[in-house]
């Protein structure tokens, strides 16, 4: 095969029919949204058409969707606009150990500022324990992040009950659905939350453009400042092109989820269980909580990317945890937190399915992947197989 | 990231396995960190003539240790410690600059190698 792409989790392809939707506001709907004339109106009535579309899957107002450009943004806007906004109610923010870089790296960044941490722990299948949450409330906690889904295992959290939990103590409620929407049902009221992060490239849509969910009532000091768009809490011209692209995109996956998700479940546990025939391998996260469409596993002897390397070479298209893959020279946070050995955490491989695999695919990767592992071992120092 | 020769050693590696009764044997890194490499040398006359390894590791980590036993076959025990990270690294017409110090082990593991062969040398007179 030449090319067997299974890192979806990482990106997806624009679909044609979103690609279509977009191109006429690159070319002659190109007028700026804040313009009074002909142009800039109708790529007002876009744009808005598009915030409307994103506000009723999730079960939103209009007024409460920010566009952005990316997931990214969306969490630094809600983690760091919310927290200095409203530091003087406050200066403890609760997250867990596991969530994104862009989440993460917020909250050390709010450290620096004199506010207050904490991560919490996950169980061994990547799950944040609601008692742990509840417990690491104090009085000045104003803000809670934890992300919907894991994009590493796909373990999804407990949200509704935090979010619940949340709302009793006036706490506000921030999940990064990034990887979760377009995948699971999201809907901002049944799952407690007051601001949600998503982004359009995770589900067939332009890289490039985010949205951020903020409930009525909860104000953030932007990060951008500038011309007052997006209702002064993300300043610079609007990039309709992508916004329309972003609510077709959700369109789209909001009307096929249903029909796509069990036919990607079943090609997702036949891969799983092939894996598994494999010996000293373990599946990490959680087997009934997890996306659709994500495999998570560490492979004992060998290191994640020469397994990227000669996956590869077979035309498969695939991540992993590893150090020398992360760009740091530590393994997998979400690994390590989940309690695997910096060894094991090594070895991991990431496939993520997408709503046009086949079951041709799935099947060359089990062809293709046992011999490589063995191959890979038979160099290795570790292994006495 | 890889130069061709990196990618040629890592997809043909050569020289891979053990050597039964090996003159010297290093290893050198850690699981910890993500690479271990094991090198056994086989010594003739003060020459190496033969070179195996065993690499855990990424792709840069297996590359450094395929190259590094064709630098070595051939040559002397004195010539043999001469060779450095950098001489490895300058082979596989360099590395990227993250793979610099955690992957490129293949030279320290020879060190030890040969250092593990001198003490067998010892032991023997």
């Amino acid at each position: 095969m030449e090319q067997v792409y299974l890192d979806h989790a990482a990106t997806t392809p624009v679909r044609p029919d979103v690609l279509n939707c977009m191109i006429p506001y690159f070319t002659n709907g190109f007028g700026n949204a804040s313009s009074v004339y002909r142009l800039g109106r109708e790529a007002r009535k876009a744009l808005d058409q598009a915030r409307t579309t994103v506000a009723e899957i999730l079960g939103a107002e209009f007024n409460e969707i920010i566009f952005t450009g990316s997931g990214s943004e969306s969490d630094n806007l809600a983690i760091k606009g919310y927290a200095l906004k409203n530091r003087a109610k406050g200066n403890h923010i609760i997250t867990s150990s596991i969530e994104h870089q862009a989440v993460l790296d917020s909250m050390k960044w709010l450290e620096k500022q004199g506010f207050e941490v904490t991560y919490l722990p996950v169980n061994e299948l990547g799950l944040v324990r609601v008692e742990d949450f509840q417990s690491a409330i104090k009085e000045d906690t104003i803000l809670v992040s934890i992300m919907h889904a894991n994009n590493e295992v796909g373990t999804i959290q407990p949200i509704a009950e935090i979010g619940k939990i949340a709302r009793e103590h006036g706490i506000a409620m921030h999940t990064d659905a990034v990887q979760s929407v377009g995948s699971l049902p999201v809907n901002v009221n049944e799952l407690n939350v007051d601001m949600l992060s998503l982004s359009a490239h995770k589900f067939y849509g332009p890289k490039g453009v985010g949205a951020l969910y903020v409930r009525s009532g909860i104000r953030l000091d932007p990060l951008i400042h500038g011309g007052g768009q997006e209702r002064n809490r993300r300043a610079g011209t609007e990039n309709v092109a992508l916004c329309v692209g972003l609510a077709k995109a959700l369109e789209f996956a909001e009307a096929e989820r249903e029909q796509i998700n069990p036919r990607i479940e079943k090609l997702r546990n036949k891969l799983i269980d092939g894996i598994m025939t494999i010996p000293h391998v373990r599946l990490n996260g959680c087997r009934e909580k997890r996306l659709p469409n994500n495999v998570n596993v560490c492979f004992e002897f060998i290191e994640g990317e020469s397994l990227l390397l000669n996956l590869d070479m077979k035309g498969i298209a695939a991540s992993s945890g590893s150090a020398c893959t992360s760009g740091s020279l530590e393994p997998s946070h979400v690994l390590l937190a989940m309690g695997l050995s910096h060894e094991i955490a090594h070895g991991s491989l990431r496939l993520t399915l997408g709503k046009d695999t086949t079951e041709a695919e799935i099947d060359y990767v089990l062809e293709q992947l046992p011999p490589i592992v063995q191959r890979l071992r038979e160099m290795s120092p570790l292994y006495n197989g | 990231m890889y130069s061709d020769k990196v990618m040629d050693h890592f997809q043909n590696p050569r020289n891979v396995g053990e050597i039964e009764n090996a003159d010297g044997v290093g290893e050198e890194g850690n699981a910890r960190c993500g690479d271990i490499m094991k090198l056994w040398i086989k010594v003739e006359n003060n020459r190496i003539v033969d070179c195996k390894f065993k690499t855990f590791g990424c792709g840069a980590a297996i590359a450094t240790s395929s190259v590094l036993t064709e630098l070595v076959i051939g040559k002397t025990i004195e010539e043999a410690e001469e060779i450095s990270n950098q001489h490895v690294v300058d082979a596989l017409d360099g590395l990227p600059p993250l793979k610099l110090h955690c992957s490129n082990l293949a030279a320290d593991a020879l060190k030890k190698a040969i250092a593990d062969y001198r003490a067998r040398q010892q032991q023997v007179s």
